[in-house]
């Protein structure tokens, strides 16, 4: 992007500034806002997800688990439901890039990509309305949570929690941003994601302590990320050590979006 | 053919194309053209799919970096100076380019303002877009429930909210009925009456002589001709008389009697068995009339006669003595290269 180094006629300089940016972002955010008014059935799995996922594992499995934290089901609802709230923002993250992909194939991108304005705007506004859907998706967790028997006593580590897992979930978005823009259709973007992200939740501490598993998984999920965010959110929720998980979490946040975001807009740049 | 060799961006050239050079792996999608679009003048691009046509536009549009070659629109250069270029430009492709989950007056709305324009002054030329390509009743609609000449017509409404000074318009009634291709020919031949210069790129040889002047025959990524549309009219053979004998028994009988007698335009005559009729093409009035006297003294019955403008098939047969060259070479689209802008 040269464009400042040509000839320095009136209307050679044609920068974009902040408040241009801004605009921008703001104009593609009232659209993808518009998407969920005309189509609210994309909202399905932002609210289903934390209803069906919490009931499931609460009631299947949560007797059992529970026993080994050394309570029953009561027990098992102060574990999982931090756990659910780090996995929201994942599967959040993983829709971004099936939309995103949808996108490419109708000849839209084009016309935003042939207008003067900041290529990032159209992935900031995407990211941006992903996060409202994420934060609606939480709530709702919290208040299914709260109707098995999750106890919120800690409201500040609460909104904590919260606040940690959007920026990881913000974070993830730009992996999947960029699967969106690189992968062919959105099918592929949805298994790619599948294959990747099951392993990952399940070999972790989301849904159950990491004691019991062989030593080589327990070490796997040990340096899992999720672990890291599903173990923050716990002790700040429930209470627990945070320190070295919250700032574990928040590296891999800043180090994925420091190396995600840029490659996410340089592939939307130069995507032909 | 004559080109004014000026250098980039010469005085009246609204889009100025050197040597440009698009390569996919092994495939030339373009391979070195030349052209020149003066302004308020329109340009018709003329070939075959794969032909290298699209490939044209999206560098021109900046969605594409060209290998090598310059182009220049309204003086920017199409890599080094693509902010201000787009600025410029109005681009309607091949395929709908709306938002069809959006209503037709939000599709608007959100163009302007990422054309910087007020909130105010977006609603305002929204409406009054609309209102211009008779689409205000169904402004709230979502454009999904557009008929195909309603989203065209809503998709150059929006390729002209930003005032443009030169507009793309790529296969703009490729798929379109031949009455709802009437209806996006009379919007083009409009907003031409008003001055803005337009980039037309199309299959059908009707199409260009309704909206162009000017005429680039384009066929594997080269320009095999250039010029006026009259011109190359002349050269191509004018017109095609299209026989069609009450009897398709005579088909065979007549095309060979029309080829002996050597009166044919350039390309020779065809049969054209599936609609049962022979196609010659005449380059004057003259021939005309020895072909129809030609099918009197044979005594053939016809059921019709009619006189059409020569098919891609005869411009191409005429022009380079080969037809329209199949789409091998069309860019395959699951093969996107990477190109920085």
């Amino acid at each position: 992007m040269s464009a400042t180094t040509l000839d320095a006629g009136p209307r050679a300089d044609a920068r974009i500034t902040l408040r241009g940016h801004l605009r921008h972002t703001g104009a593609l955010i009232r659209r993808n806002l518009l998407w969920i008014r005309q189509d609210p059935e994309s909202m399905f799995d932002a609210v289903l997800f934390p209803i069906v996922f919490t009931l499931l594992f609460v009631y299947v499995f949560g007797g059992s688990i529970g026993q080994s934290l050394g309570g029953g089901q009561e027990a098992y609802v102060q574990y999982i439901v931090p756990g659910l709230m780090a996995m929201m923002g994942m599967n959040m993250a993983q829709g971004v890039g099936t939309g995103f992909n949808q996108d490419f194939n109708t000849g839209v991108m084009d016309r935003f990509r042939s207008l003067p304005i900041g290529r990032g705007s159209v992935l900031f506004a995407k990211i941006s309305v992903e996060m409202v859907r994420m934060l609606i998706a939480t709530a709702i967790l919290l208040v299914v949570g709260v109707l098995v028997g999750f106890d919120i006593t800690n409201w500040p580590g609460l909104f904590a929690a919260v606040g940690l897992s959007a920026v990881f979930g913000s974070a993830l978005m730009w992996i999947f941003l960029t699967l969106g823009v690189v992968m062919k259709n959105a099918q592929s973007v949805q298994a790619m994601g599948f294959l990747v992200l099951m392993p990952l939740q399940f070999g972790s501490s989301i849904f159950a302590p990491t004691q019991s598993m062989p030593g080589w998984l327990e070490a796997f999920t040990a340096y899992n990320p999720l672990s890291a965010l599903a173990d923050a959110a716990r002790g700040l929720m429930v209470g627990g050590p945070v320190a070295q998980d919250l700032w574990m979490t928040l590296a891999w946040s800043v180090g994925l979006t420091a190396v995600m975001a840029p490659v996410a807009i340089h592939k939307f740049r130069t995507k032909s | 053919m004559t080109r004014i060799d000026n250098d980039l961006g010469g005085a009246g050239s609204a889009v100025t194309v050197r040597g440009l050079v698009k390569h996919y792996g092994a495939t030339k999608a373009l391979d070195g053209v030349d052209l020149d679009v003066r302004e308020g003048t329109v340009m018709g691009v003329l070939g075959p799919n794969g032909a290298g046509k699209t490939t044209l536009v999206r560098i021109l549009s900046t969605l594409l970096a060209p290998t090598s070659g310059h182009a220049t629109v309204a003086g920017y250069d199409v890599v080094r100076q693509p902010r201000q270029l787009r600025r410029v430009i109005g681009l309607t492709g091949q395929y709908a380019s709306v938002d069809e989950k959006l209503p037709g007056w939000e599709n608007l709305y959100l163009i302007g303002r990422l054309l910087d324009l007020p909130r105010k002054e977006a609603r305002a030329r929204a409406d009054e877009l609309l209102e211009r390509f008779s689409l205000t009743d169904a402004a709230r609609r979502p454009a999904a429930t557009y008929s195909g000449g309603m989203r065209r017509r809503l998709d150059l409404a929006a390729s002209m909210i930003g005032r443009p000074a030169v507009l793309y318009l790529d296969e703009p009634t490729t798929g379109l009925d031949p009455r709802t291709r009437n209806e996006v020919w009379n919007e083009v031949k409009r907003l031409v009456g008003e001055g803005v210069t337009v980039l037309l790129t199309t299959q059908y040889m009707e199409e260009a002589e309704q909206l162009a002047g000017e005429l680039t025959v384009v066929d594997r990524g080269k320009v095999i001709a250039s010029g006026g549309i009259e011109e190359l009219k002349a050269r191509v053979g004018g017109r095609t008389l299209r026989i069609r004998p009450a009897d398709p028994g005579q088909l065979r009988p007549l095309a060979d009697a029309l080829d002996g007698l050597g009166i044919t335009g350039l390309a020779g005559t065809t049969v054209d068995a599936e609609r049962g009729a022979v196609l010659v093409p005449v380059l004057s009035d003259e021939q005309l009339t020895a072909v129809v006297g030609a099918v009197t003294a044979r005594d053939i019955t016809l059921s019709s006669l009619t006189t059409e403008l020569p098919s891609l098939d005869e411009v191409f047969l005429s022009l380079t003595g080969h037809r329209a060259s199949a789409p091998q070479d069309a860019v395959p689209t699951e093969n996107r290269e990477e190109v920085a802008v």
